[in-house]
């Protein structure tokens, strides 16, 4: 009860300190590049991107994209529909299956559960930067060699991955192997033959 | 999703004045709160990103000293961290128990601790359930197989889904909240709120406060502690059962001990009975055995989750052993 009354005093007090305060506008810029429809929240360095969003410059697999993203775009949404990306796949839109799996500056992370806004200026790598023309990544090409796919849908995922796992640990054990896909669904069942790609590759950068 | 505003504090200072707009709530990793907005169960105007403040992101101190975390830490920063390899390695393992490699490399610490229920029926915006100002909990009639078995007579019979608040607790450690004007510090098994107490909200923040810090204190003497949790799957999952514990050993005797369940109540709990159980004795096989049992002496499972009572048993047990050093299996 006590804590209700605090909340409703604080609602009132918000609000007066809103309409005494106003609305100022500034032009500092937030992401990387130029800025669209900033305004300032109050006083002064709490900027505010608005819902229509700002320009960004993305970093995907090297290449550089400069595109007007709106705070709610995921980035799983900027690759496939804004970038044309359409590598990346969603399937469960809420961070439980690994579908949407990419490397932002070296890390794996949901791409459907990151806004596109926070990964702007950041490294971001999807499978598409994975092959070299017509060459696929050696990881891939243990993916082929070892029937580590059926339906395919989970395998961009499932690689970035594993890519990512290797980045960090060119000799993983295979209780790491496990860990590291252990975020990746796979309905058809291929995690043995995940485990032998990936084991496979690490045996490979050894030699 | 709705459309949102974006604000983007570079400071802690900063985080208050942007919060004071209405509608606004507070985006750390994210996995929340972008989940909660895509399901229709909120409805921000503007999110304020703490994420990009780097003075929230650190793990300072040591053993000796006490350990002080940033709640913007990501989970798998607190898994592989080397000051939380020792006494206070629960809390590591409560954290790489959480989730995906994914998540976990996105999902902070004040955000676990302040995430929202997990419930099916909370999550699914058809249901008006209790905790969104409706007059029916769905799960008490409903399905239950995952929910509480202690705290469950109060009209919302969720667990709270923070895992790594079952560690801190075991460990027991404190919260520093602050807001424009005031900072304060509580204990984290002070920090969640009952349905009892309230049935809107989880823990005690206001609207304007923030988790500016946690803080484990100094290990005491021979302190271990361990954490465990039991899952449907082998891979990731949310907890059946889980269990943090620490102690003071000496030789194989237990001093201090503290319990904490997670996945058992609408907060995550300390079993007062498991640790006045597992208090001055030399820790066995039965020892730990009689300690799942006295925790769940006053259990209250529901229509469909008496197996959690028994599951409990077992992980007490053996996270009492593995504390110790003991084969749970020999």
């Amino acid at each position: 009860m006590e804590e209700k009354k605090n909340l409703s005093q604080k609602e009132i007090s918000r609000r007066s300190f809103l309409k005494g305060a106003g609305i100022a506008s500034v032009g500092a810029v937030i992401a990387t590049t130029a800025s669209v429809d900033i305004k300032a929240d109050t006083k002064n360095d709490s900027d505010v991107i608005g819902k229509n969003g700002i320009s960004c410059e993305f970093d995907v697999n090297g290449k550089k994209y400069a595109q007007k993203v709106p705070p709610r775009t995921t980035l799983a949404e900027l690759l496939r529909e804004d970038l044309n990306l359409t590598g990346t796949k969603v399937v469960c839109d809420r961070g439980a299956c690994g579908a949407c799996t990419v490397i932002v500056d070296g890390k794996s992370v949901c791409s459907c559960m990151t806004l596109a806004i926070d990964s702007a200026g950041k490294k971001i790598e999807t499978i598409e930067g994975l092959a070299n023309g017509d060459e696929l990544h050696p990881l891939q090409e243990a993916f082929v060699n070892h029937d580590a796919l059926q339906c395919g849908f989970c395998t961009p995922g499932m690689v970035m991955s594993c890519k990512n796992l290797l980045d960090h640990n060119a000799q993983p054990t295979l209780p790491e192997v496990r860990k590291a896909v252990s975020g990746n669904l796979c309905r058809c069942g291929t995690y043995p033959h995940v485990f032998k790609a990936v084991m496979d590759v690490s045996g490979k950068k050894g030699e | 999703m709705n459309s949102f505003e974006y604000a983007m504090p570079k400071r802690t200072a900063d985080v208050f004045r942007a919060l004071e707009s209405s509608d606004s709530i507070i985006k750390a990793g994210g996995i929340d709160v972008l989940d909660l907005i895509k399901e229709g169960i909120a409805h921000p105007q503007r999110l304020v990103n703490i994420n990009s403040i780097d003075e929230l992101k650190y793990i300072e101190g040591n053993q000796t000293t006490g350990v002080k975390i940033g709640p913007g830490t990501t989970l798998a920063e607190l898994a592989s961290s080397e000051v939380l390899s020792g006494s206070y390695r629960a809390l590591a393992q409560a954290a790489g128990s959480t989730a995906t490699p994914q998540i976990r490399n996105s999902a902070t610490l004040g955000g676990s601790l302040c995430q929202r229920p997990r419930c099916w029926y909370f999550r699914n915006k058809d249901y008006h359930c209790t905790r969104k100002g409706g007059f029916t909990c769905f799960a008490v009639n409903g399905e239950n197989e995952n929910h509480a078995i202690f705290e469950n007579d109060f009209g919302c019979v969720m667990v709270h889904p923070s895992t790594t608040a079952v560690a801190l607790i075991a460990l027991g450690a404190k919260l520093t909240i602050a807001s424009a004007k005031s900072s304060r510090e509580i204990l984290v098994e002070d920090f969640f709120v009952t349905p009892r107490e309230n049935m809107h909200r989880e823990n005690i923040l206001e609207q304007g406060e923030i988790i500016t810090a946690i803080h484990l204190p100094p290990a005491a003497k021979n302190m271990v502690s361990y954490y465990y949790k039991q899952k449907a799957k082998q891979s990731f999952d949310w907890p059946i059962a889980e269990v943090a514990v620490s102690m003071q050993l000496d030789g194989k005797k237990c001093q201090n001990p503290r319990v904490a369940l997670g996945a058992a109540a609408p907060v995550p709990m300390r079993s007062k009975e498991a640790e006045s159980a597992l208090n001055n004795q030399e820790v066995t096989i039965d020892i730990a055995a009689s300690v799942g049992k006295e925790a769940m002496k006053k259990a209250t499972p529901l229509s469909q989750n008496k197996y959690k009572v028994h599951i409990f048993q077992a992980v007490i047990k053996r996270t009492v052993c593995w504390a110790s050093d003991i084969d749970p299996f020999a």
